[in-house]
């Protein structure tokens, strides 16, 4: 074997390994600036609260390791439970969003005219802050002068009986989140396969077993994506019930993300709130798993 | 199409469906209304007890006015602002070259990069709220928009990235291969190909990001105190507290906060939806 022939190879394959790590060195520093700042921010905080929920502290006094006890003291709170009921509700309720979403995606789902300026009106609310949603239903539901009493025609405290005050949030909660899954919907029809329909038609299937059987298994991407948004948007529950309620009266409107806030910020027991956000992120570790799962599937 | 298009409809079941649409869209939107309505009202009216009849004559410059020089509005306003415009552009900087990165070079670990950015996006922002909050106090910029920006930057990022990754995935792989055989930088092929191709993703995403962004009250209370950086949300939900008889300030103080999400939706409404329901349709 020539030199000159056995140095060709290697050296067309230095320059392309040192191509690749060129380009192992420019993936590296586009991705620095976002994971680093990812890292910090979002990677390094859960550790920390993790780490944290060992420790009783203050938040300005130095921290003293205490074991498990926050966990002791949260599983033996009546808040806790209350919490977690509450969380429930507004799971189970705020789900009526998907099916919602979907009554007024096809009750629009038409092409005349100025259509689609009533569909951006419909979605409107969505684009509205937790803030104003609570504000704006704080108004519907006032005793005093709400449009709620002009409607029943005397005033009803939602907001003031623990025995509604949940069910009354969860319900604004839904004004924003319906419109939310009418757009996924909306999204997923236009992509149905017409001919299945028309066969469908033509073999006789109509209303309900049309919707049920042909249009709904098409429609899965979409439900899937309104279930898990709404599932999270369940869980993570707080500028409402902040606004409208306060977590009150007496706790009993209060959930998980909100009862960790107040713990830490009203009365500065930051080690015994992160063992409730461990406990919520725990739960929510579930639906990561899953989602992660399902796209990894796709990946492949 | 599913349903059947009105077209093929009963004449008098497509007068009923059209004739319906007003009647629901006015019911839906009714919250909406009455707050306009109230934002300009007249105190007078308010104090008689006027509440949800027509107004007999309009405050709305007064109102308006009172809510935008006799509170801090103003001055949340520009808060909001300072804090949402740089936490976009910052958000899709750091996105569109992690995109980039994830959807054209393949190496160990790329997916184990993808997944963590989606897993951190829903997280439940609980949990990351003590130590953030800590570390802003610690490095001295809690009750700055600095801390908010930072932090809004890192946690959009993530949502962002997957996005555009997805996005460039799509173009055509040629174009790159293209250009460096003609000898372009990583960094021309980034900045010079793939930005101007993914335009209409990234007017998408800054959209979606404003409006998240405008909205977001939780990590402004957890990181502002008192006025100074306190964006809107806060502004208006204080105002609430203080103002709990002028009504008709507190709903003007309302929409004032709604508007620029509002008017940013109706304006770039196809992106936006675009933008949300993105997954929708496919996978």
């Amino acid at each position: 074997m020539s030199t000159s022939i056995a140095r060709l190879p290697t050296a067309r394959g230095r320059r392309a390994s040192a191509s690749g790590r060129a380009r192992h060195r420019a993936a590296f520093f586009f991705l620095l600036p976002g994971c680093a700042l990812f890292a910090l921010c979002v990677i390094y905080p859960i550790f920390s609260s993790i780490a944290l929920s060992f420790y009783n502290w203050d938040g300005m006094t130095p921290r003293t390791f205490i074991g498990l006890a926050n966990y002791v003291e949260l599983f033996h709170a009546d808040t806790f439970y209350l919490a977690l009921k509450n969380n429930l509700i507004w799971l189970v309720f705020f789900l009526l969003a998907p099916p919602l979403g979907l009554l007024f995606a096809l009750y629009l789902n038409q092409q005349i005219k100025g259509m689609r300026v009533v569909k951006s009106l419909f979605f409107a609310p969505f684009v509205l802050s937790g803030v104003v949603v609570g504000l704006v239903f704080s108004w519907f539901y006032d005793p005093a002068f709400g449009l709620l009493k002009l409607i029943v025609g005397h005033g009803i405290p939602v907001l003031g009986d623990p025995r509604t005050v949940t069910f009354g949030i969860v319900f604004a909660a839904l004004w924003p989140q319906t419109p939310y899954c009418m757009v996924l919907y909306l999204t997923g029809l236009t992509s149905i396969n017409p001919e299945v329909v028309e066969a469908a038609r033509m073999e006789g299937a109509k209303g309900w077993s049309l919707l049920w059987h042909v249009i709904l298994p098409q429609l899965r991407p979409a439900t899937f994506m309104a279930v898990v948004l709404t599932v999270i948007g369940a869980l993570r529950s707080f500028d409402l019930i902040s606004v409208m309620s306060g977590g009150g009266p007496f706790d009993s409107s209060t959930v998980l993300a909100y009862y960790m806030y107040d713990q830490a910020i009203k009365y500065y027991r930051e080690g015994y709130s992160a063992s409730i956000a461990v406990v919520l992120f725990a739960i929510m570790l579930v639906y990561i798993v899953f989602h992660l799962r399902r796209m990894l599937r796709e990946e492949r | 199409m599913y349903p059947l298009p009105v077209e093929h409809w009963k004449p008098w079941s497509r007068a009923l469906y059209k004739a319906s649409l007003p009647v629901a869209l006015f019911v839906w939107l009714l919250p909406m209304l009455a707050v306009l309505i109230t934002s300009i009202r007249s105190s007078d009216e308010l104090s008689q007890g006027d509440y949800w009849t027509w107004p007999k004559h309009f405050a709305l410059i007064d109102n308006y006015g009172a809510a935008l020089t006799q509170t801090p509005m103003l001055h949340y306003f520009a808060n909001s602002m300072l804090i949402t415009v740089p936490s976009v552009l910052g958000a899709i900087l750091l996105a569109s070259m992690a995109g980039f990165a994830l959807a054209t070079y393949r190496f160990r670990g790329n997916i184990v990069v993808l997944f963590t950015f989606v897993a951190g996006n829903f997280v439940p922002v609980q949990i990351l709220m003590i130590p953030v909050r800590d570390m802003a106090l610690k490095v001295g910029l809690f009750n700055t928009v600095w801390a908010l920006i930072i932090f809004h930057v890192a946690f959009q990022t993530g949502f962002c990235t997957l996005f555009l990754r997805n996005f460039i995935k799509q173009l055509p792989f040629e174009l790159i291969e293209a250009a460096r055989v003609e000898g372009a930088s990583e960094w021309t092929i980034y900045a010079r190909i793939v930005l101007p191709l993914i335009r209409p993703a990234l007017a998408a995403l800054g959209i979606l990001v404003f409006t998240f962004v405008w909205n977001d009250y939780f990590w402004a209370l957890c990181l502002t105190q008192g006025d100074d950086a306190a964006p809107i949300t806060v502004g208006v939900a204080a105002l609430k507290g203080q103002w709990t008889t002028a009504w008709n300030l507190v709903a003007a103080g309302s929409v004032l906060a709604a508007l620029p999400s509002v008017l940013m939706f109706f304006a770039m409404q196809k992106h936006f939806v675009a933008g949300l329901t993105f997954g929708a349709s496919k996978g």
